[in-house]
């Protein structure tokens, strides 16, 4: 079975022939590879490093209402913001602890169901047969269609008098019908449901992808040395899509960590508790109550949460690599 | 290595999307701030009508009126309630802003600190009339006690409490003058097992919810703020005012738990106006949308939403819409001109039927109904019997404070949980701390 884990194919040689032409134009030579990414730079730049530095000065600056019009005379907060937002025995610090918490949950769970669930259909639609390309567009429905449009359905599917869900439960006998999805704690089973629905396409189109460099002369090696389906599955799948599960795994956390659309539109205004998101949360710290330092304050903590963990993500899996 | 690369450039990139999304708003500049000798403002108006389409449809020919009477043309674009709030702060943070918006008049003394806006003093005031025009408990609205307000009145709202007269006919009961009676009317007209409800509450918006936790604790006589501006949300008062509220899903059991999720005042008219229930609070913009269901004028009544016997009788808050002139316009007397224009007694009655507003002058009639009685009840609310909601600039962080603990009260007695006099002051008390903590 060593075979198995051979997985990165050695790039092909680049034709050298274009390659020589360049060489007699030194002024271009040099230039094209910094104009061909200076869009990108400037993107990048304009677009996610010069938001989030501002957004860094906002939590250490008191911008609230009195300052908005003129922010530049905002005055330092210090590590004010901070303070507030890490203070658990005040009302603004323990709402931030408890929607880290649910957010974490949401999370965990949220990752977990959407990969079984895409890679169950990975699976099932590995081999060939008839109607296969229909049923593949079929399970990428939930991607294609605009999150808002989705979101909504499941918002009218989960409400109690009206919603099909409850409907359907009812005739199944299965509940009385008048149970609440959207309020109470069955809110945090309806959120993961609909993030996972959205997601869980995501992670089926990345591992079906990546199943196709899957040699299909392993398989065929398995079958003859007489390891089954699932054998198949943990000794030859499983290993061969490390690299893609690597990444799908730490996209797909990050994804439903900082969701936003889902809690945003699936219960407006009226988000309960148990719903209560991180980016939500600060939305509503910074937005409703016109905070925008404190909310910026929660960002940055944010912010530097995701980045450890994703730290640690990375150093714990590429040792592991190595040691493989 | 090559992998590690790559999951650290995707990691970056979902890490910015997420700081993008938490930080600044979005530059949604469409409108900005003109440019200086043509004479053409632009306007921000809310959503009044039946449709934002609608609201377009009846000041079109309004603002057409005021281009041919003073040659100053006027940019409209009306705005969701759901986006203005936001529309507003971004405005005042990019300095893009309009020169003329309507605000709701609940936020007048936040928007007020902003010092984005243009004071009424005593030119200003002039120009557009004069405060004397006014009903003064509506200009009351318009910013701090004590300071020139930021905000004049445009279009009055008050609370009342809707009847179903044949329902009332039917039970032999009259329309209820205390809060006792009106929980007993409810209870004679409930009868889950036909799906019949004597009351419909918004019970999941919090912009509702916090009214009504203020009306009843003003009824208790109890204040949510102190002379300096601080909160002081956990008196007696406050929260008895609250859970008597409460009380009406939980213990008196007139209200469908369904309630729970109506995040808006439509949805329980809508069960007023279909006649799944026999009452419903709400303000007197609810005629359009009870007509519009399909129920008659004289098929409801109206009485003042009635206080417990022996409490002070308040009914409502001073609701509505105010009209405001940001500090940085370029066409200030243009600007002017313009409010004077909408605040005038013959553009206040041409649009006090479209969109079920009180009059916000003195000696104007009501125009939204023609039932007499309805009209005169409204009017009689909202000049002698409501209050201006708390005029400090901490207001927003109540409303949406207190707004949404009572929404999670809601929410538990709607799934079968008990929401006790203890539990309702713990929850004030946190939202009393989040507004403490954020001023």
């Amino acid at each position: 079975m060593s075979v198995a884990t051979e997985t990165a194919a050695p790039a092909p040689a680049k034709p050298a022939r274009n390659r020589s032409r360049l060489e007699h134009r030194p002024g271009l030579n040099r230039w094209l590879p910094y104009a061909l990414l200076a869009p990108a730079v400037l993107l990048e730049l304009f677009i996610h490093i010069i938001p989030m530095l501002v957004g860094i000065w906002m939590s250490f600056v008191k911008l609230t209402k009195f300052f908005i019009a003129n922010w530049s005379a905002a005055p330092s907060a210090g590590l004010g913001n901070y303070k507030v937002a890490l203070d658990f025995n005040n009302a603004v610090g323990e709402g931030l602890l408890k929607s880290f918490g649910v957010t974490v949950v949401f999370s965990l769970v949220t990752v977990a169901f959407s990969w079984v669930l895409g890679m169950a259909a990975a699976v099932a639609l590995q081999p060939e047969f008839r109607g296969r390309g229909l049923v593949r567009t079929l399970f990428l429905v939930p991607y294609a269609l605009p999150a808002y449009a989705g979101i909504l359905t499941w918002n009218f599917m989960l409400q109690r008098d009206t919603g099909a869900v409850n409907h359907v439960l009812e005739q199944l006998h299965l509940s009385d019908g008048g149970t609440f999805w959207l309020i109470g704690s069955n809110a945090l089973i309806s959120l993961i449901t609909v993030a996972g629905w959205k997601l869980w396409t995501f992670a089926f189109l990345t591992l079906m992808a990546g199943m196709q460099s899957i040699p299909r002369d392993l398989y065929e090696a398995a079958s003859v040395d007489g390891a089954g389906n699932i054998r198949q599955w943990r000794n030859i799948t499983l290993p061969s899509l490390r690299p893609v599960n690597l990444v799908l795994v730490l996209v797909l956390f990050l994804w439903t960590f900082s969701d936003f659309n889902t809690p945003y539109v699936l219960f407006g205004t009226a988000q309960p508790p148990a719903g209560d998101l991180i980016t939500f949360h600060i939305y509503n710290a910074s937005f409703l109550t016109w905070n925008f330092g404190t909310g910026a304050a929660m960002s940055v903590l944010l912010l530097i949460f995701l980045m450890i963990v994703t730290g640690a993500y990375l150093l714990i899996t590429g040792r592991r690599s190595r040691r493989a | 290595m090559r992998l590690r690369s790559l999951v650290a450039a995707v990691a970056a990139t979902a890490l910015g999307i997420s700081l993008a999304a938490c930080g600044g708003g979005d530059s949604d500049d469409a409108s900005g701030g003109g440019s200086g000798g043509d004479q053409t403002l632009t306007y921000w108006a809310s959503n009044q009508g039946t449709s934002l389409d609608n609201d377009k449809e009846v000041l079109t020919p309004v603002l057409q009126k005021f281009t041919q009477d003073t040659g100053i043309k006027v940019n409209l674009e009306v705005i969701g309630w759901n986006d203005l709030q936001t529309r507003i702060q971004t405005a005042i943070t990019s300095g893009q802003a309009p020169d003329v918006v309507n605000i709701g008049n609940t936020w007048a003394a936040s928007l007020q600190a902003t010092d984005a806006f243009l004071p009424f003093d005593g030119d200003a005031m002039t120009a557009i009339g004069g405060k004397d025009k006014f009903v003064p408990t509506a200009l009351a609205t318009g910013g701090k006690e004590g300071t020139d307000p930021t905000s004049v009145p445009l279009y009055g709202l008050a609370y009342g409490l809707y009847y179903n007269k044949a329902m009332f006919a039917a039970a032999g009961l009259q329309p209820p003058k205390t809060w006792e009676e009106m929980v007993s009317a409810a209870q004679k007209l409930t009868n889950p097992a036909k799906k019949q409800w004597g009351m419909a509450l918004a019970a999941g918006s919090y912009t509702e919810n916090v009214h009504f936790a203020f009306i009843n604790a003003a009824q208790n006589k109890a204040d949510w703020f102190n002379g300096d501006g601080k909160p002081t949300f956990t008196g007696d008062g406050n929260v008895q005012g609250v859970l008597r509220y409460l009380d009406l899903m939980q213990k008196d059991k007139v209200a469908n738990p369904s309630n729970a999720q109506y995040d808006n005042g439509t949805k329980s008219v809508n069960d007023f106006a279909t006649k799944k229930v026999a009452m419903v609070i709400n303000q007197n913009n609810a005629d359009s949308s009870i007509v519009a269901n399909g129920m008659k004028a004289g098929e409801y009544g109206v009485v003042p939403f009635p206080a417990p016997a022996g409490g002070e009788q308040v009914a409502s808050h001073v609701a509505g819409i105010n009209l405001s002139v940001f500090k940085n316009t370029k066409h200030k007397d243009a600007a002017l001109k313009f409010v004077k224009y909408m605040t005038d007694a013959q553009t206040q009655t041409t649009l006090g039927k479209p969109f079920s507003s009180l009059p916000v002058l003195k000696d104007a009639k009501p125009v939204f109904t023609t039932d007499a009685a309805e009209a005169a009840t409204f009017q009689d609310v909202y000049n002698t019997k409501s209050k201006p909601l708390p005029l400090v600039p901490a207001e927003d962080q109540f409303e949406s404070t207190v707004g949404k603990a009572m929404n999670a009260m809601f929410a538990k007695i709607a799934t079968g949980g008990t929401v006790t006099a203890d539990d309702v002051k713990a929850a004030l008390k946190t939202a009393e701390d989040q507004v403490a903590a954020s001023s």
